[in-house]
């Protein structure tokens, strides 16, 4: 029985339950081997105010706060999954995270599959990542791309209050370990969702606005920018079809290839790098799997190859705009 | 910060008092740290304080564990004993700081802390070196089973690194790494435990797997990548893992396993067992980050796990003067507010001992603890590397010779009646041909086929990989000769 969907916010700062917080507090409920560590994440409630009020419901052992070693509190979130709980690591930024990679990288990975499947790591490592407004470099950093070829891990990005719910809960019921990446701009969003248990597919891209012109793939912030883009395209005559993969390792090339067939055109727009980003590889992809279907190549607008800068212009031009979409968009369709 | 002591001898009487009567329960052992910070030569005869055996232990009223199920506790030990050491005396308020972790008195006189002791830690034993117990020492007695299957558990491990090395040697196996002259480490640490802990291991420690019961032939499977292997093939030799024996799989990075034993703790506490985590570290690994944090972190969360590092002086060729200049890694404990000892790593007793009493304190009192068992690596880093190029043959022969940990052993269990030479040459003898025959089991055993290179990636195989596995299956059908033919698709 659905009751009246509740206005939720993806995030309000100093407001008890958002949406993130709000999936991870069923799930505690739900499994008492649910845990969260981090730094900050208790009675703090972590940089972002996600995890706010669990330590006061759960008590500060299941919601853990580390001394500031990444490193060692992924580690120790890899020894607590494999002994049977199933612990939610917060990296206050994902940036930090890098000084965990090697245990990300070669335990979290690997051990499941290292030891013939005996031991198992469900563990999931989130955070805010992305470009924010002049944070600064280092907490400015567009980190999906380093950790992709990663064998044994799932990567997803959440961009609504709906899906950053749903994609937690399936996060943490998932038996592999997941990255879950949210952006520091996206944690003030408002919207309605549903008040019963729902998860979201971890493996599936999310059809956001149909349409038989294009396809245009992006995730995370960066599909505001396209959304935005698609008002003034529309405007101008153009039909695009805006498709949010959500889930950056594996690719749904399902939904994203039937969508390749309809429209014949791709137009990628990410906030990775353009080197090696998510984009490079989902241009490869594509290009592999559907290249039969393509009427022009496939366009990739991804941020410039540079540290984010803090002026606040700079960092405008660093990652891709509206106005970008838009004339990628005119020159695909010509 | 320095502290001087004026009124000096008062203060340690007071601290030796405290320590005596087994303040909040704990018994610290030894002192000889403390004496770098006084100044005052009257405090010479400040002796370390005995170890109070596991009997006295047990006696404590209460277990910490019950608290942790919902809160941690706030203080921290550190603060209540400062607060009993220094302070009382009235006019001593206006001299001192109230500091988060407790009181701190101020001093006017300059003084650094020494970077060393006058004295290096003692070490711990239980037999002397032609296995004799030593008169009116501490030890947890050892019953003629556990002895017995101690000492030949540590001939089978001395014959097994033998045997495998060769095989090796003989392009067999790729890859071998024995525990040449650590033998007790291993086996007497894990006769110390019970099945229920959970071990860590670096990669120098398969006599922890050899005790509880792993087979030669299931040593022999995993070295030689069949399908027999638990870990299917996936790992170089060597690289052992048993989910039932609660073995971790071994990870090649060093120390990595360390953080993850707060972690395995932690998950210990939530579910209130009654056992504790192992993890094992080497010499050269406590120079990793992955050290200091794990350390740290178990000393915060007061986590029950013994850290049991084996100082054999060599990270391959990196000799301990060249890994750190601290009086070894006993003394590092107590930067991270840990209690720590050290041991002779070839004295079997003593690390049965020491490893029993650290499981008490650990289980019973939620706490990690610190042992260093010092000993010495007498064979190569592996089969990649030749010591001899960078080390005394002259050093590895006495080591190999004087300070035999087995032979030391097998004196203290003949001497009891325990075992004979006719024992010896029968045991020897059968577990040559018991290694023999599991060799040529294991090399005639078919390796793992195509369907295990995709599986275990993820619970179950993604599309990528699916799509992967498809095509892999095509190339080899259409050129089936480039595969080789006796692996199985």
């Amino acid at each position: 029985m659905q009751l009246q969907p509740k206005l939720i916010a993806l995030q309000l700062l100093h407001l008890r339950n958002p949406a993130l917080g709000e999936g991870l507090e069923e799930e505690m409920e739900r499994d008492p081997r649910v845990c969260v560590m981090g730094e900050d994440v208790g009675h703090y409630g972590g940089s972002y105010k996600v995890t706010k009020g669990l330590a006061t419901k759960f008590g500060d052992l299941r919601v853990l706060d580390t001394p500031i070693a990444e490193n060692s509190f992924t580690g120790m979130g890899i020894g607590a999954a494999m002994t049977g709980l199933r612990p939610v690591v917060e990296g206050m930024n994902m940036g930090f995270l890098l000084l965990a990679f090697n245990q990300i990288s070669n335990n979290c990975g690997m051990l499941h599959y290292t030891s013939g499947g005996q031991f198992t790591i469900p563990i999931v490592i989130r955070g805010p990542g992305g470009v924010g407004r002049q944070l600064g470099a280092e907490h400015s950093q567009r980190l999906e791309s380093y950790f992709q070829s990663i064998p044994g891990i799932q990567m997803v990005a959440c961009s609504t209050p709906y899906n950053a719910k749903g994609l937690m809960k399936a996060a943490i019921r998932s038996e592999n370990p997941v990255i879950l990446f949210e952006h520091v701009l996206l944690y003030n969003l408002k919207e309605r969702i549903p008040d019963e248990d729902y998860i979201c597919n971890l493996e599936e891209a999310e059809l956001v606005r149909p349409g038989e012109d294009i396809t245009i793939l992006t995730y995370s912030r960066m599909r505001y920018h396209v959304m935005q883009a698609a008002k003034t395209l529309v405007n101008k005559g153009y039909d695009p079809e805006v498709i949010d993969i959500r889930s950056l390792k594996p690719f749904d090339l399902y939904t994203i290839g039937n969508s390749v067939k309809k429209t014949h055109r791709v137009l990628i727009v990410e906030e990775c790098m353009r080197t090696g980003g998510i984009g490079a590889s989902l241009t490869a992809a594509i290009t592999e799997n559907f290249h039969d279907y393509l009427d022009a190549p496939v366009m990739c607008l991804s941020s410039q190859d540079v540290p984010t800068p803090y002026a606040g212009t700079l960092e405008e031009w660093t990652v891709v705009q509206p106005a970008q979409i838009v004339t990628a968009v005119e020159q695909l369709c010509q | 910060m320095a502290i001087l002591w004026r009124r000096s001898r008062n203060i340690a009487n007071r601290i030796r008092k405290c320590m005596n009567k087994g303040f909040m329960g704990c018994a610290v052992v030894n002192q000889s740290c403390w004496s770098s910070t006084f100044q005052s030569s009257s405090l010479s005869n400040l002796r370390p304080v005995p170890y109070q055996n596991s009997r006295y232990l047990r006696s404590l009223p209460w277990s910490r564990a019950a608290l942790f199920s919902v809160l941690r506790s706030k203080s921290t030990v550190a603060e209540k004993q400062l607060d009993s050491f220094f302070s009382s005396d009235s006019d001593d308020d206006h001299r001192s700081l109230d500091f988060p972790g407790g009181k701190v008195t101020y001093t006017s006189e300059m003084n650094f802390i020494t970077e060393s002791s006058r004295m290096r830690v003692p070490c711990y034993r239980v037999l002397d070196d032609n296995g004799e117990l030593i008169m009116g020492g501490d030890f947890q007695q050892v019953g003629k089973d556990v002895a017995v299957k101690m000492y030949s558990d540590m001939v089978t491990l001395q014959i097994m690194d033998n045997i495998f090395y060769e095989a090796q040697r003989q392009g067999r196996i790729s890859f071998y790494l024995t525990s040449t002259g650590e033998e007790a480490i291993s086996i007497a640490s894990a006769a110390a435990l019970t099945e229920q802990d959970i071990i860590l291991p670096q990669y120098r420690e398969p006599g922890v797997l050899l005790w509880r019961g792993f087979t030669l032939q299931e040593f022999a499977n995993q070295c030689f990548g069949n399908n027999a292997d638990y870990g299917k093939g996936r790992q170089m030799p060597i690289h052992y893992g048993s989910k039932k024996h609660n073995f971790i799989t071994i990870s090649s990075p060093i120390a990595t396993q360390l953080p993850q034993a707060a972690g395995i703790a932690y998950s210990l506490k939530m579910d209130n067992k009654k056992a504790c985590v192992v993890s094992y570290i080497g010499d050269g690994g406590t120079s990793e980050g992955d050290f200091h944090a794990g350390l740290n972190f178990a000393a915060v969360m007061e986590a029950p796990v013994i850290f049991f590092c084996r100082n054999n002086g060599w990270a391959i060729s990196t000799n301990i003067s060249e890994q750190f200049r601290s009086d070894g890694i006993v003394v590092k404990g107590r930067a991270y507010g840990i209690r720590s000892i050290r041991v002779d790593g070839n004295d079997a007793l003593a690390i049965y001992s020491a490893v029993s009493a650290a499981r008490e304190m650990a289980i019973n009192e939620q706490r990690a603890i610190l042992i260093e068992a010092l000993t010495y690596r007498v064979g190569h880093h592996s089969t990649s590397d030749d010591s001899t190029k960078y080390r005394e043959l002259d050093e590895i022969d006495y080591w190999k010779m004087a300070r035999n940990p087995v032979n030391r052993f097998r004196k203290w269990v003949q001497n009891n009646g325990w075992w004979s030479e006719q024992q010896e040459t029968e045991v020897r003898n059968s577990i040559r041909k018991q290694l023999l025959q599991a060799i040529q089991v294991a090399e005639k055993t078919e390796k793992p086929p195509l369907t295990e290179l995709f599986s275990d990636v993820y619970d179950h195989p993604t599309s990528n990989l699916q799509e992967q596995e498809k095509q892999l299956r095509e190339t080899i059908s259409r050129h089936p000769k480039d595969y080789p033919s006796d692996v199985s698709v």
